[in-house]
């Protein structure tokens, strides 16, 4: 695992479900096949209404038309993220952008296991509302060692909750792996 | 210190004496079901994840209903069906109900029930969010993603931190005019959307007793609108007597105890609550019926696993008896089993096929249909900037198509009342 990450944030609001971060529409792509999988990248967090699309302005789209990734790499949510379907769609559609790390004040149980044990994106919690603080297009920076988020535009630092549990499975890549290292599953 | 249903059950499950909200455990998995959208990929990552060697862990315990994208000329929606159609046939799958074939059931959540899957006491995963439906069966049930699945799929096992469980019960007789529907509005305008994120949710009282199952999983089927991990009912006499007549499956009844810990404590009395509605576009945006009466509506729209079993349509037919509707109305049954029982289940001597033709209601075969929105070629998908009225469980933006479309959640009976006036229209007008 990395021990910092750095990337341009995207900001979401509160109650942001899994119909809004891949609509049901797309689910019918293969997530196997490299190619066709591409198109998860492509709608990914396309059903959020325009006027919520990347906070505070909104009207921002997370992946431009005609392309497959985003520029954005760091999710800034509110609270109850990812709430909805059980769809692993969701998280993989958000990695498949370029997603490497949500940060959100809370998650719902689904998605944050599908997060987790898929390998898809780290998901952490912040210890305090984030969504009013940092803007669309700030620049962030993740530090794993020391559980924080720098915003580099406006030089804030915040703490985060540490990973806790689930620390083992992140650093492991996935629940596969996890089962594996641990000597639960054969290699 | 005493443990409740939820935690009895994971315990037992865990092989523990004891355990505590908070614990992460291993757990042993009674039953694993999938469907179209997310068997697929969870065969994928297990055939991918285990590779040569991979081995179902237990083909009994594994079902597979096809009922999401299934009734559409989307191809990449039917190339899934033909992934389950291949896998069930490859490793000659017990319990798979080819859509299609006199085995096609529907709804996923309903025919777990009407097969006897839901049994008390056992622990039931399935990769859907509504699985917790099943917990109006007295049994721990919850939604994972496919890797969960997957690793289900290989082992028999997953992992799930023990939730801690928050208790709401219901004093009083139902009044005609409400549903569990109405009880589960409720609760969504209470505690809002995650206000069971990762707890348990146990409903009792004498008015939730006093249901049929069909009606009890209603309530349990939106604990995850809650954010809950599961919703649990203490298995009955009902509850008995509705598995023993599908399964000779022997079962364990669990109860709460006394002194069991809960999170929090929630009373209501059943009288006190009117007829609800969920406005756009969250299911917790709660509001009387009253309150938003006379808002006209494009579509109505009975069915999914929340709102579209007998029970459902028996209210509805209540309503809709002798009368014609106003505005495009879609039933769409849950199961094929409903659908059957729509020509033998009768009212006022009408069956109740008869009864929605004759209002001129469109009745659709048995699928999730648009309660998911779903390809463009979906049965009562909203459409453009659509006004929807609708017994399912989920109103967010897009959710049943458009993302124009405005989505009030609602009780057949609310939504039948509805239909007759073309707007929104409290049910106690037909019903008094
Ligand atoms: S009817 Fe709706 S909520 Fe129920 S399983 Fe189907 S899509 Fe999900």
């Amino acid at each position: 695992m990395e021990e910092k990450i750095s990337g341009l944030a995207y900001v979401l609001g509160n109650n942001i479900d899994t119909d809004q971060i891949i609509p049901a529409e797309h689910l019918v792509y293969s997530l196997t096949d490299e190619e066709e999988s591409r198109k998860y990248g492509q709608y990914a967090l396309s059903g959020v209404p325009v006027p919520l699309a990347g906070l505070p302005e909104g009207g921002k789209q997370f992946v431009e038309s005609d392309s497959y990734q985003s520029k954005y790499s760091i999710i800034i949510g509110g609270s109850n993220f990812g709430c909805g379907s059980s769809r692993e769609h969701a998280p993989f559609a958000l990695q498949k952008a370029g997603v490497k790390v949500i940060v959100a004040e809370s998650y719902a149980r689904i998605f944050y296991r599908n997060s987790v044990d898929g390998g898809f994106v780290v998901p952490f919690e912040s210890t305090e509302k984030l969504n009013d603080k940092i803007k669309t297009d700030d620049e962030i920076e993740i530090d794993f060692k020391e559980n924080e988020i720098k915003n580099l535009s406006s030089n804030q630092v915040y703490k985060l909750k540490p990973l806790g549990d689930v620390l083992p499975i992140i650093a492991a890549g996935g629940l596969f792996e996890y089962a594996r290292k641990s000597g639960m599953l054969e290699n | 210190m005493g443990m409740t249903i939820t935690e009895k059950i994971l315990a037992k499950s865990a092989r523990r004496v004891f355990l505590e909200p908070g614990e992460n455990v291993w757990l042993n998995v009674d039953v694993l079901m999938t469907h179209d959208v997310c068997g697929p990929p969870t065969i994928g990552i297990w055939k991918n994840e285990f590779g040569e060697k991979a081995k179902i862990w237990d083909k009994n315990k594994l079902v597979v209903f096809p009922d999401h994208y299934i009734f559409t000329k989307n191809v990449h929606a039917n190339r899934n069906v033909d992934v389950l159609r291949k896998f069930a046939k490859e490793y000659d799958l017990p319990n798979y109900y080819d859509v299609g074939s006199p085995r096609y059931k529907g709804v996923c959540h309903i025919a777990l029930a009407e097969e006897g899957y839901n049994v008390p006491g056992t622990v039931l995963f399935g990769t859907d969010s509504h699985t917790c439906t099943s917990g109006a069966f007295g049994m721990f049930a919850t939604g994972v993603g496919n890797t969960d699945a997957a690793f289900i799929l290989g082992t028999g096992k997953i992992w799930e931190k023990v939730p801690e469980s928050m208790k709401f019960t219901f004093h009083g007789k139902m009044p005609e005019y409400l549903t569990a529907k109405d009880l589960i509005l409720q609760i969504l305008g209470d505690i809002t959307t995650d206000g069971a994120t990762y707890r348990s949710m146990e409903f009792d009282g004498e008015a939730i007793f006093s249901l049929p199952m069909l009606e009890r999983m209603t309530l349990t089927n939106m604990a995850i609108e809650a954010g809950g991990m599961n919703g649990i009912i203490q298995a009955d006499k009902i509850a008995e007597e509705y598995v023993s007549e599908r399964t000779d499956k022997n079962f364990e009844i669990f109860i709460s105890d006394r002194d069991a810990k809960y999170f929090s404590k929630h009373e209501y009395d059943v009288n006190k609550i009117e007829p609800l509605v969920a406005k756009p576009h969250s299911p917790d945006n709660r509001d009387t019926v009253k309150n938003v009466e006379g808002t006209k509506l494009t579509k109505c729209y009975i069915g999914s696993c929340t709102g579209g079993k007998i029970t459902d349509f028996i209210n509805a037919a209540k309503i809709l008896y002798g009368q014609t509707v106003k505005t495009s109305t879609f039933i769409v049954p849950a199961s094929t089993e409903t659908a059957k029982e729509l020509e033998g289940e009768t009212y006022k001597g009408l069956s109740l096929k008869q009864i929605f033709e004759n209002a001129g209601c469109q009745i659709a075969q048995s699928s999730c249909a648009a309660c998911l929105g779903g390809p463009d070629d979906t049965f009562g998908r909203a459409v453009d900037k659509d006004v929807v009225i609708s017994t399912t469980n989920r109103n967010f933006p897009g959710r049943m198509g458009s993302k124009k479309s405005e989505v009030y959640l609602a009780s057949p009976l609310t939504v039948a009342a509805s239909a007759v006036n073309g707007f929104i229209t409290d049910p106690r007008n037909f019903l008094m």
